[in-house]
Parts: structure tokens; C-alpha cells; sequence
């Protein structure tokens, strides 16, 4: 274990950002905070670097009372989501910040100094871009930068905030996987605060997913996306289709946990008419609108498998729901 | 025919206001240019051209003996001593003030942003006045003053506390949108790093902002030079003790020394024109560097 918050409490004047809030991270993991804007995952991401201070709670650090401890001394890496690179400083001088302005005594020399920056450049792949300013340089270029900068002070976790959330849709998913690969080399402690739901189920070891200023649920991303722990949850991770019901439940169906079928399979399946056939990329998604209902449910098919060009709008078919998910209103287990 | 100028300014204007300069008659361009030359000869120019015409009137060396009059020394050396006094400490206020402001939430922050305003907002004579109402023989440090034989009103040090007040607003104003402008990002990121306090002003904040700063400085030091209202009120006027510059002037000239008047009078618009060389160089260099940005 390498860094425990403990009922973690933070208000901004009449806003509560985080409401007892608790987590564990483990030495060498790749952690995301994923959580709609407002959930509280920033703040706790900037309480833990020692940028905010708690209101309430504790939070251990390596082992040490984090609160008696200056940020300084806690040897955060830090990437801010707009990189907050130092504008005026060639990218040379910006990783090697955090090494000149160590006390005399355990400053490096200009030669090791050297030495390090160019071979934290060489890391991020930006070799030959020591003279250039921050301004001269791509927001990819520029978050690696900031990476390389937050290495180089040899931190015991990495804290990056929204680390994607400026760039581009493409850069996008090479740097995620870039920086799944840089943590499985390093092996460096790591948190990262995302939206993007797609960002922390691909990469994360494990997400701990924020709602209101609270954890809805801490797992692997195979758990929270199989078995989410909430309604909330089922919603955020991925699509997910409102099934009427009964009573002071919920019901969600996922759109590929439902087959489409010609012919009536028993009383399971359910007819219903296509509404709209859509390709999207490989897949084909379907609107299929049941008999009785108002909305048309979302239905995913796997491309290769079943032909989108099989269905036709209008046409009458039968729906078989593989797995349901109900939440009891309120509470927090489900099915 | 006034009827059909107006037509033909708005029209185009209407349609298209990018190229209004190729669609206006070209009697129209030559009128607006030789209006406002015109009137930058006559009151700019002219008025400067005449300074240094008067100055120089009965030659170059009746204009350099002026300078070796020890009256016209002693209000040279009292106006770069006040300058030299004045700057530096509203620099440190300047800092101080906008980064508290800039980059900190606290209560009365409104008041304070204000406050710093006061000086331009106050005329110079009433600035001067408060200080005699505060330490003058009659005002309400008066007496504890002269008992502990301090003089401030006609003396130096209200001339120099006069015109640190009048000055007050140049350093900070400049500053404290730039510093807005920035955020604390970077600032959080050299703390995050392992910075002091100290080694983030002078590192990040600090080159951030100099040629704000630089521009601040020279606006500051142009009015400490040449302020005459504030300083007129405390100074008392006494020849070579109280005079600085600008009242030197208006002694000579009241004394029907013209010579001496306006050669004193074109150290004042040498310092103009040098102040609004560096002022277009520092532009000139934001310019480039923002662009580069």
C-alpha cells in the first residue's frame, strides 16, 4: 500500500467537492478516477499531490501523516491537464527544473543534470527538442514534456490530471497506450483522473468510479463494467437501455447483451419492428421498438457475425435479452 | 452635400468593413490623415519643437551653463534621488500588490483592487495636501514631529512620500491583469516540483511578467520625475533644497529666465521621448513574443 485516504470530507463555500470519500492505492498500479464533471475526482486527485487540503478525513502517505508533510517533500510527479509547462523555459529547461532547484546539497551536477534530461527526453521520444519553447511545440509534444518534467524529480506516485482531455481524438488513443506501456516499464505508482470512460477501462488496473462527491465503486474494469455496483455505474460505463419495470427497481439492458432473431423462441423472446439500422464503424446498431413500448431499445450486433443488411426498417423481429441488471432505487447492490 | 457624405460612409461600412479603406473616396483619406497630423503638429509637436527652440535661443552654451547653475543642479539631483527612491519601493509594492491579488482569494480584495486605484482617481494637489493635513506643524502628527526635530512637509522626505503615492498605481496596474491572465498553473507546478517560494517568484513569476514589469517601471519613474502638483504642495519651494525639476522650471520662468526655464524644461522632454522609445521597444517585444506564443 502506498497512499490510504481515509473518509476523505472537502467543501468549496456551499459545495461539498467530496463527501467522506476513501480509497487505497497500491504500490505500483495504474489507478483512474473516472466520474462525471463535479464528481469530486479532481479535488481528490489535488488533495493527494497536497495541492487542497482536506477539510475532513486523513490521508496516509508512504507510511507518513500527509498533513505534516509539505508538498515539496512529498515527491509528487504532477502532469496538469493543460500541461502548465514554464512558457518562458526552453523544453530543456523545463525537465530539468525540478533538479535545479534541489538544496545545494543534493543538486546534481550541470553534466548529470544534462545527462538526465536528455535521456527523460529520449524516454518520451522527443530527442533534438531541447531548444524549442513550449509554444513551439504540439499539445502531444507538449504533455509528454510535462510527463518527462514530472519524472524527473524520480516521484513515488504519478499524478495526472486529465492527462488526455486536450488533445485530439487520435493522439488521444496512442498516448493512453503509450502511457499504459511507460507504466508497465516503470512500474511507477500512477492515478489518473479521466471522464472518458473508454480511457480508464482500457488502461487502468483499477477504476475507482466518482459520483457526487462519492465512490459509487472501486474495481478492475472488468468488474465495475460487468458488475457495476450501482445504477449509476451500469449508466456511465458504456450504453446502456432502460427497461420498464415494476416497482422501486431499475432495470438496464446493455445493447450487445440482446439477440435478434427472425422467428419467436419460446416465451422468452419478445417481438417488437426495427426502427433504424445504423453502421457504426464495424458494428451494426439497431433501433428496435417492442411491442407496447414507447422508446425503441438500442441493439448492438457484432459486424462479422450477423449481417446489419439482414434487417431491414420496419421489418418484425424477436428480442432475447442474454442479462438484465436491476438496482433497487436507492440502494447500492444490485443483480 | 453633407447629405450624400454620410450615404457614402455607411454604405460601404454596412456591406463591408474589412475594406472601408478602398471603398471611401480618396478626398475623404486625405481629409481624416491631414486633420489628424495637423493637429498632432499643433499641439504635440510644435509645443516640443518649441521647448528646445527657446532652450537653444542664445546658443548652446548659454543652454549648458543653465546646467551648472548649483540651483538647477540641486533640483536634478533631488529629482533622481526622489526617483531613486520612489520606483524601487513602488516596485516591491507593485509585486506584492498584484501577486496577492492575482493569485489569491481573501477578503477585502475588491477594496484593495480599489484602493490602488486612488491615486489616479485623486487629484495631485489633494495627494500632496494630505500629507501636510498629516505632518504638517498644524496636522496631526505635527507636534510629535518637531518635538522629535523630524521634518517631513517642505522637506525631502515629504517630497519623496508625496510622489511614492501619486506613483502608487503604475507598477501594480500593469501587473495584476497579466498575472490574472496567467493563473497559478505554473506557479503550482514549480511547488510540485520542489521549488521554495522564493525560487518559484524568481524562476516562473518573475520572467513571466518582466516586460509587463519593465513597462510598469518606466511608466512609474516618467511620473516620479515629472510630477509637479503633489510635490509642489509639500516642497515649500526652497531653492536649492526643496526644488525638484518640474518646480525649477516654473521658478525660472516666473523669474523671466526663459533660457534657464525651458533648458530645465527639455530635461523633462528628453525623459518623454526616451520613455516612449523604451515604452515602443517593450511593446515592440511583447508583440514578438506573444506572437511566437
Amino acid at each position: 500500500m502506498s497512499i490510504e485516504a481515509k473518509q476523505i470530507v472537502k467543501r468549496f463555500g456551499g459545495f461539498t467537492a467530496l463527501d467522506g470519500v476513501s480509497v487505497r492505492i497500491e504500490t505500483g498500479e495504474l489507478m483512474a478516477l473516472l466520474g462525471p464533471s463535479g464528481s469530486g475526482k479532481t479535488t481528490l486527485l489535488r488533495i493527494i499531490a497536497g495541492l487542497e487540503g482536506a477539510d475532513a478525513g486523513t490521508l496516509d502517505f508512504f507510511g507518513q501523516d500527509a498533513t505534516r508533510l509539505a508538498i515539496r517533500d512529498r515527491q509528487v510527479g504532477f502532469v496538469f491537464q493543460h500541461y502548465a509547462l514554464f512558457r518562458h523555459m526552453t523544453i530543456f529547461h523545463n525537465v530539468a527544473f525540478g533538479l535545479q532547484v534541489r538544496p545545494r546539497g543534493t543538486r546534481p551536477d550541470k553534466a548529470a543534470i544534462r545527462d538526465k534530461v536528455r535521456e527523460l527526453l529520449r524516454l518520451v521520444q522527443l530527442e533534438g527538442l531541447e531548444d524549442r519553447y513550449p509554444a513551439q511545440i504540439s499539445g502531444g509534444q507538449r504533455q509528454r514534456v510535462a510527463l518527462a518534467r514530472a519524472l524527473a524529480i524520480e516521484p513515488r506516485v504519478l499524478l495526472l490530471d486529465e492527462p488526455f482531455g486536450a488533445l485530439d481524438a487520435k493522439v488521444r488513443k496512442e498516448l493512453r497506450r503509450w502511457i499504459r506501456k511507460l507504466h508497465d516499464d516503470l512500474g511507477i505508482t500512477t492515478v489518473f483522473v479521466t471522464h472518458d470512460q473508454e480511457e480508464a477501462l482500457e488502461i487502468a488496473d483499477r477504476v475507482v468510479v466518482m459520483n457526487k462527491a462519492r465512490i459509487e465503486q472501486i474495481g478492475t474494469p472488468a468488474e465495475v463494467y460487468n458488475h457495476p455496483a450501482s445504477a449509476f455505474v451500469c449508466g456511465f460505463l458504456g450504453d446502456v437501455n432502460v427497461l420498464p419495470t415494476t416497482g422501486s427497481v431499475s432495470a438496464f439492458i446493455r445493447p450487445h447483451d440482446i439477440d435478434v432473431l427472425k422467428a419467436p423462441d419460446g416465451a422468452e423472446s419478445k417481438a417488437g419492428v426495427v426502427k433504424s439500422v445504423r453502421a457504426v464503424g464495424a458494428a451494426v446498431r439497431l433501433g428496435v421498438l417492442l411491442d407496447g413500448s414507447a422508446e425503441p431499445l438500442e441493439v448492438a450486433l457484432p459486424g462479422g457475425q450477423q449481417d446489419g443488411a439482414a434487417f431491414r426498417p420496419g421489418e418484425g423481429v424477436f428480442l432475447r435479452f442474454r442479462r438484465t441488471q436491476t438496482f433497487a432505487d436507492g440502494a447500492r447492490n444490485g443483480s | 452635400m453633407a447629405s450624400t457624405v454620410t450615404f457614402r460612409l455607411a454604405k460601404p461600412r454596412a456591406t463591408a468593413p474589412a475594406d472601408a479603406a478602398d471603398l471611401e473616396p480618396a478626398w475623404i483619406r486625405r481629409v481624416l490623415v491631414s486633420v489628424t497630423l495637423g493637429f498632432l503638429v499643433l499641439f504635440l509637436f510644435l509645443p516640443l519643437a518649441a521647448v528646445f527652440v527657446e532652450a537653444l535661443r542664445k546658443g548652446v552654451s548659454v543652454y549648458l551653463a543653465t546646467f551648472l547653475q548649483s540651483d538647477t543642479l540641486a533640483a536634478i539631483r533631488l529629482t533622481l534621488l526622489t526617483a531613486a527612491i520612489a520606483v524601487p519601493l513602488n516596485v516591491v509594492f507593485g509585486v506584492a500588490a498584484a501577486w496577492a491579488i492575482a493569485k489569491f482569494e481573501f477578503p477585502g480584495k475588491s477594496v484593495l483592487t480599489t484602493l490602488i486605484d486612488l491615486p489616479f482617481a485623486v487629484s495631485p494637489v489633494v495627494s500632496g495636501l494630505i500629507y501636510v493635513l498629516l505632518f504638517g506643524a498644524q496636522g496631526w502628527f505635527g507636534p510629535w514631529l518637531s518635538e522629535h526635530h523630524v521634518k517631513i512637509i517642505f522637506a525631502v522626505p515629504g517630497i519623496v512620500l508625496a510622489t511614492i503615492f501619486v506613483t502608487f498605481p503604475f507598477v501594480a496596474r500593469e501587473l495584476i491583469p497579466l498575472m490574472q491572465a496567467q493563473g497559478s498553473d505554473e506557479e503550482q507546478a514549480a511547488i510540485m516540483l520542489g521549488a521554495s517560494g522564493w525560487q518559484t517568484f524568481r524562476r516562473v513569476t518573475l520572467p513571466n511578467v518582466k516586460w509587463g514589469l519593465l513597462y510598469g517601471v518606466i511608466l512609474c519613474n516618467a511620473r516620479a520625475m515629472g510630477e509637479f502638483g503633489a510635490v509642489s504642495v509639500v516642497s515649500g519651494h526652497v531653492r536649492g533644497m526643496t526644488n525638484t525639476v518640474p518646480l525649477q522650471v516654473e521658478i525660472l520662468y516666473n523669474e523671466y529666465n526663459f533660457v534657464g526655464a525651458f533648458a530645465t524644461a527639455s530635461l523633462l522632454a528628453l525623459l518623454a521621448l526616451a520613455t516612449l522609445g523604451i515604452k515602443s521597444f517593450i511593446e515592440w517585444r511583447t508583440q514578438r513574443d506573444t506572437a511566437a506564443a
